[in-house]
Parts: structure tokens; C-alpha cells; sequence
């Protein structure tokens, strides 16, 4: 047992703080306002290497593990939520399930440049009707000769106004429910494949959430990332990865909106004495340290599972499930801190408040992972 | 394309751990401990426990095998007869006897934390040749006197006081809610040795049970841990050597707060056990007991309840283990306050829940979530309160 960073990681920690800090903070209040998608951060964020963080570097990727990538996506997290997903979309749910799923073809031709930063991905699973129960999409995937044809509609995609390259789930066979489902490689310059533009959300704003289109769209079989009817298993095995940086950038955004309401409650005055002098405000933020370094160790005992080889299905979920409710009360009690003015967009708690939310929602809701956690403690432990 | 150093790369030892990073896995001496710590849980705590606790009976036969296993000095040098084992494997032997019973652990973990402990931090050679090797073996047990009537969160107003008069320390007073009062051979005890000196006027020292003017009163009722025992102790004229001062005169509250920083960990790691049956228990019930024509365990409403309680204690025994491994850290004490108050709010909670789930047949007597349900109330009481703990922790965050 021993939970202390190597000097190499911390170095990376380093790096990535002060990338964050030159590079992401000055334009996060911006792009939360306008919703601008921050392609050129992306394109600094690969040239560091952070696009691929845990992809071997013969694939264009930094060739560290899944503990790095959490530190990655917790120090962008902290001073933009917006670029902390933008990376973890990228990094989880395209890059991840390419390198363990896909062709030594498919690793050259998409993995590189997506790992390296040259290109966007995005993951397209959600539809209008298929949200928490993949089960129910409608989108279509019919074998035509050498070729699928894919029909259908998805929402709700990160990154989709800008990205280069879609993993995108459809059905082979709607009779057949999850096991029709079929994963495909999707370059955006594929005719019949579309976007939408910006939409206003509630938090994350600049992350190009939108929705795509398929209108038959010819993919060749070669581009199917794995086989048919496998399409399932991908998404849910991808999703495992993905929570455990979701519960990251949860971690980063709580710990930004802790130190702002922790400096704020020093410098506040009120009735002839700072805030952190009354109990009740030091008592709102030993909680806030302690449940955000539990989600931290949550988080981190996931990663080192999964870098270890071992299975964490049940821990990620529990990460993703404690680090994205613990943001949404540490991001309540700071901006509580700030009074007034943490409801204001003067103060980033504002921010972080809003961009706290949809860590509860996104990548299964907080109720798919309790249903995830009691399958697990209840029928498989 | 990489600029970044690659982690993770650090050479391992012969046990398999690394030399630093991360490793959330025990090694093998710890492993077999543990498991070593669970069957005889099982095998010799179990068995009676619940007469026991209706019986208000202190398990003194328990004890004595406790002794002769290690478990009673496990922080203890093996010169002094000890188990010299780390804080990690006396964490994970706490959790697995409070799984099991928490107020046989509770004894466990004074004779342990505030007894041994400072002996040997704060002790002379002297004295740690006659108090360790007794209480290591578990031909006796230990006891810690801080708590007065007067003098609970806030020890500065206590009044035992302790006078010097040559070769002695002759001490007057009471100490309230003392654990193995009556059992135990040896008590650390603070007091008051210079009524000018404010917080500076406390000493700890060492009382052997023996001592004249030593005496025990009545058993505490108390809402749970029955079968632990609970009691005053008083000091009339109580004299004992010189030599059974711990430190030096005056620093008796700074070894009373270092042992408990240390102690809350064993206190958290109590909770974190009370926490790992009291979820077993849910679920174990929730499978068996079928209403509306199934198993209760097929209701999401019981099912989210599980998964809220397998999270929570994932999340105590983390900050539990993380506590521990940065023991030797300036951060340790923010740590251990942390993992004391989440572990043992957390603990309350699954009990809570863990009862709910059993209905009507929680309540009663003769399921054991009705026990652990009492038992776990005073894990945020005991060894500094919730709100000490929270004090301690936001003294950390603004000192910096």
C-alpha cells in the first residue's frame, strides 16, 4: 500500500498545471460565454501529448497509463471543465476503444492522428430515444457488398461540431436489440455524415455538443471496430474507461471551486472578522477536503486497477458515481462561501457550479452506476 | 511526440511493491494477518457475541487469546514483546474484529492506541520493561484517562491534578467514560501538574492499577458497545514513581493529541469494519427476504440503498489507507481526521440504511444490524467528536 505520486508523475502534474494555466484559464471564461469550440487548445494539448495520454507512442500517443491520464484530465479540469471532457472524449471513448478493439489498419489510419492530436474524435451513442438503454437506437447499419450503409440520428455527441473522426453505433439488426448493435470508424468527410452547430447548455458549454446525422452513409467493412453485433460490448467496456476520467474531471472541477472558496472565505470580511473564521464555513470546507480527497482515491484506485490489468468495472462506477455527486455539493458549498457574488458571473464558483452538473449525467447517469455497483455487490462479489 | 516523462517505471522490491507511486494492493505479510484475523474473528469472537452483549459481559477469555495472537501490542517492538508489526496490518486486524465485534475492537484499540502507543513514543526504558510486556501479551490490558465530568472535547478545563513529592507523582481526581476501567492494568493518564501553566500544565502519566489510591466505579449503561466495559476512575493520594511520567513535565497534552491523531485511525478503521457487515448483512437479507412474490434485493429502492453503501465504503476505506500511508507526513493529522470523520459518518449511515433494509425484523433484538445499529453511534462520539475532527481539519486547510 503505498498512495504517493512518483516524481515522474508528479513532473507530469507539473506540466499539465502549467499548461492549464497559461494556456486553457485565460480563454475558459470566454468560450463558457460564447460557446466557441477551443480547437487550437486541442491542437496545443496534442502537441504535449495529452490527446492519447495512456496510447503506446508507436500509435502517436504519450505511452503513459490510466493513472496519468486521470492526473491529465484533473489538472485541465480545474481550470476549464469545457477542455477537461473535450480531452477525456478524445482520450476515452475514441482513442481507447480503437487501440483494444481495432485493426493494426485501422490503428494506423485512425489511432495516430487521433492520438497525436492531428485529429478530433467523437463517440456517437446516444440518440433521442436511446439514452441510459443503448438498446433501443434506431440508427441503421445495413450490409451492402464490401460496404455498410448507415442510416439514423445522435445526440447529445461532445466534441461532434468539430471532430474529424465519429465512432458511431448502429444497428444491424433492430430485432436483435444490443446485440444488433455494430461500432464503426467514421471519418466526418464521409458523404451523407452531418452536424449540427453550437447548442447552449447549462454548463461545459464550448465542449460542441450537437447532434449528427447519417443519411446513407457508406462505410466500408473495414472500417466496422469489431465485429457485428459486437457494437455493445465496445460502448460498455469504452464507457468503464471513460468513467474513470469523468470521475477525474469531477475531482478537478471541485478542487478548483475548494481553493477559490477557501482564498475567498480569508479575504471575505464580515462582522468584523474573515469568513474562515466562523465555524460554520470551516466546517463547510473540512467536508469539502475530505469528500474531495476520497473521490480522488476513488478515482486513482480505478486507474491503478485498470493499469494493473485487473477488472474495474465495479470501482470506476463507484468513482464516477462519488467524484461526480461530491462536485455537485463542494461546487454548492463554494459558491455558498461566495454569498452573492458566487452567483455572479464575476466569480468562476459560478462556472464551476453549472459545469459540476452534468459529471452527474454524462457517461451513465448516477443511476446507471448505482444500478452498475449494486449488480456487482449484490450477484458478482 | 511525447514530451512527457513516462511513470511508473520505478524498480520493485522483493515484495512486489514499488518504490514509490501508487499501490492500492496489501503485501503478503499483510494479507495472511488479515485472513489470520478473520477466521479467528469468526471462529472464537462470533460465537456468543450477542449473549455477551445482552449480558453486559466483558469477554476476558477473549483477551487472553488476543494477547497470545499478537493482537493486543501489535504496534509494539518485539524487544517489549510486541508484535512490531505496522499501523496498515493493525488497521486491517481492527476492521476484521470490529466486523465481527466492535466491543471486543474497542478494547483492542485502546490497550493498542492510547495505551501502548504512547508508552512507547513518550516512555522511559524503565518503564516500558514493566508496563509493555504485560499488556503485549494480554496478561492485562490498558486504559487512557483524558476525559473528566468537566473536560470532554476540551481537555484544558480539566481538574485531576498531579503533584510532585520526591521520588513520586501523588494524583487526586476523576476521569469519566474510561475503557477497561477495572481491566485494565496500566492507564496513561492526564493531569494537571502546574495550575499556572494553562495547556502547558498537563503531564501524562502512567497509573498501574495496583497503585494506592487507584480505585474503579460503577459500570456505565450505556446505548451500545454493552459488553465493553466503561467506567470512572478516581485518584486519592494515588502515588506512582517518578518514572512514570511520559515526556517531559508540561507536554501532557501534546502526547494526549499525537495519540489520538494516531488512534483515529483505529478508530476509522472500527467504522470501516462496522460498515463492511453492516452492508453484508443488507445484502445477504435482501436476497432471502421475498415480499410481493420476490426477493426484496430486486427492488431498485434496495438496490440503489447497496450501492450507496458499497461506495461509501470504498470512499472510508481509502481515506482510511491513505491516512495511514502518509502517517509520517506533515499532513497527517488533517488525514486522519478526515478518515475518522467520513468513516465513522459513513458507518452510522450504512447501519442506518442496513436496518431499514431489514424491516421490522431490523428492530428486533435478535438480528444483528439491531446491535451494530447501537454500536456504531459512537464511532463520531468517541476519540474526538465529528466537529473536533472537522476543527482539526479546517485548522490544517487555513494554516497554510
Amino acid at each position: 500500500m503505498r498512495i504517493e505520486l512518483t516524481e515522474e508523475q508528479k513532473m507530469l502534474q507539473d506540466a499539465v498545471r502549467r499548461f492549464s494555466a497559461e494556456v486553457v484559464k485565460p480563454r475558459a471564461k470566454e468560450i463558457d460565454e460564447t460557446g466557441e469550440f477551443p480547437r487550437s487548445f486541442f491542437d496545443q494539448a496534442g502537441e504535449l501529448g495529452l490527446a492519447g495520454v495512456a496510447i503506446p507512442e508507436e500509435y502517436g500517443g504519450a505511452g503513459m497509463d490510466a493513472l496519468a491520464y486521470c492526473l491529465v484530465i484533473e489538472e485541465v479540469s480545474r481550470v476549464c471543465a469545457t477542455s477537461g471532457v473535450i480531452l477525456s472524449v478524445n482520450n476515452s471513448l475514441v482513442c481507447d476503444p480503437i487501440l483494444k478493439f481495432g485493426t493494426e489498419e485501422q490503428k494506423k489510419e485512425f489511432l495516430t492522428p487521433l492520438a497525436a492530436g492531428e485529429k478530433l474524435g467523437c463517440f456517437a451513442l446516444t440518440e433521442p430515444g436511446a439514452g441510459s438503454d443503448p438498446a433501443g437506437m434506431r440508427t441503421t447499419a445495413r450490409r451492402d457488398g464490401d460496404d455498410y450503409v448507415l442510416n439514423g440520428n445522435k445526440i447529445f455527441i461532445t466534441n461532434g461540431t468539430d471532430a474529424d473522426i465519429a465512432l458511431v453505433f448502429a444497428s444491424i439488426d433492430l430485432e436483435k436489440k444490443h446485440k444488433g448493435i455494430t461500432c464503426f470508424i467514421v471519418p466526418a468527410d464521409t458523404p451523407g455524415y452531418s452536424h449540427g452547430t453550437h447548442e447552449f447548455k447549462l454548463g461545459v458549454n464550448a465542449s460542441g455538443t450537437t447532434e449528427l446525422a447519417f443519411q446513407d452513409m457508406r462505410i466500408p467493412a473495414k472500417w466496422r471496430l469489431g465485429g457485428d453485433g459486437e457494437g455493445f460490448k465496445v460502448a460498455m467496456s469504452t464507457l468503464d474507461g471513460g468513467r474513470i476520467g469523468i470521475a477525474a474531471q469531477a475531482v478537478g472541477i471541485a478542487q478548483a471551486a475548494f481553493e477559490e472558496g477557501l482564498a475567498y472565505s480569508q479575504e471575505r470580511e464580515q462582522f468584523g472578522q474573515h469568513l474562515s473564521d466562523f465555524q460554520a464555513i470551516q466546517f463547510y470546507l473540512a467536508d469539502m477536503s475530505t469528500e474531495i480527497d476520497a473521490a480522488r482515491l476513488l478515482t486513482w484506485k480505478a486507474a491503478w486497477l485498470k493499469d494493473n490489468g485487473k477488472r474495474f468495472t465495479l470501482e470506476a462506477a463507484q468513482a464516477k458515481l462519488f467524484a461526480s455527486e461530491m462536485a455537485q455539493r463542494v461546487t454548492n458549498k463554494a459558491l455558498q462561501i461566495h454569498g452573492g457574488y458566487g452567483y455572479t458571473k464575476e466569480y468562476n464558483v459560478e462556472r464551476y457550479f453549472r459545469d459540476a452538473r452534468i459529471t452527474e449525467i454524462y457517461e451513465g447517469t448516477s443511476e446507471i452506476q448505482k444500478m452498475v455497483i449494486a449488480d456487482w455487490v449484490l450477484n458478482k462479489a | 511526440m511525447a514530451v512527457l516523462t513516462e511513470p511508473g517505471t520505478e524498480p520493485r522490491t522483493a515484495t512486489g511493491e514499488t518504490e514509490s507511486g501508487i499501490d492500492f494492493s496489501l503485501n503478503e505479510d499483510q494479507e495472511l494477518m488479515r485472513d489470520e484475523v478473520r477466521r479467528f474473528a469468526e471462529e472464537r469472537i462470533q460465537p456468543g457475541v450477542a449473549e455477551r452483549d445482552h449480558e453486559h459481559r466483558f469477554p476476558v477469555e477473549i483477551f487472553k487469546e488476543m494477547g497470545e495472537m499478537g493482537l493486543l501490542g501489535m504496534l509494539v517492538p518485539e524487544e517489549y514483546g510486541g508484535a512490531g508489526t505496522d499501523t496498515l496490518s493493525y488497521l486491517l486486524a481492527m476492521e476484521e474484529i470490529s466486523r465481527v465485534d466492535p466491543a471486543v475492537a474497542v478494547t483492542m484499540s485502546v490497550t493498542n492506541s492510547v495505551c501502548c502507543w504512547p508508552i512507547v513514543k513518550f516512555g522511559g526504558e524503565a518503564l516500558k520493561r514493566k508496563a509493555l510486556p504485560p499488556l503485549a501479551a494480554g496478561e492485562t490490558l490498558g486504559g487512557f484517562g483524558l476525559t473528566e465530568p468537566g473536560a470532554g472535547s476540551d481537555p484544558s478545563g480539566m481538574r485531576t491534578t498531579a503533584r510532585r513529592d520526591g521520588d513520586s507523582w501523588v494524583l487526586n481526581g476523576e476521569k469519566a467514560w474510561i475503557t477497561n476501567a477495572g481491566f485494565a492494568g496500566w492507564y496513561v493518564v492526564v493531569a494537571r501538574t502546574n495550575p499556572e501553566a494553562g495547556k502547558r500544565g498537563l503531564s501524562a502519566i502512567v497509573v498501574p492499577a495496583d497503585a494506592p489510591g487507584f480505585s474503579v466505579g460503577q459500570p456505565e449503561e450505556k446505548l451500545g458497545l454493552k459488553s465493553s466495559r466503561t467506567a470512572q476512575i478516581f485518584f486519592s493520594d494515588c502515588r506512582v514513581p517518578a518514572e512514570n511520567l511520559l515526556g517531559q513535565e508540561g507536554q501532557g497534552l501534546k502526547i494526549a493529541l499525537a495519540t489520538l491523531d494516531h488512534s483515529r485511525l483505529g478508530i476509522a478503521a472500527q467504522a470501516v469494519g462496522i460498515h463492511q457487515r453492516a452492508l453484508e448483512l443488507a445484502v445477504s437479507y435482501a436476497k432471502e427476504r421475498v415480499q410481493f412474490g420476490a426477493p426484496i434485493a430486486n427492488n431498485q429502492a434496495i438496490q440503489f440503498k447497496i450501492a450507496q453503501m458499497a461506495t461509501e465504503l470504498a470512499a472510508a476505506r481509502a481515506l482510511t489507507h491513505h491516512a495511514c500511508s502518509a502517517e509520517h507526513t506533515s499532513q497527517a493529522g488533517r488525514l486522519a481526521a478526515q478518515a475518522k470523520v467520513y468513516a465513522s459518518e459513513a458507518a452510522n449511515r450504512a447501519c442506518q440504511e442496513s436496518l431499514q433494509i431489514h424491516g421490522g425484523n431490523g428492530f428486533h433484538d435478535h438480528y444483528e444490524i439491531s446491535r451494530l445499529y447501537r454500536d456504531v453511534r459512537v464511532t463520531t462520539i468517541y476519540e474526538g467528536t465529528s466537529e473536533m475532527q472537522r476543527l482539526v481539519i479546517a485548522r490544517h486547510l487555513l494554516s497554510r
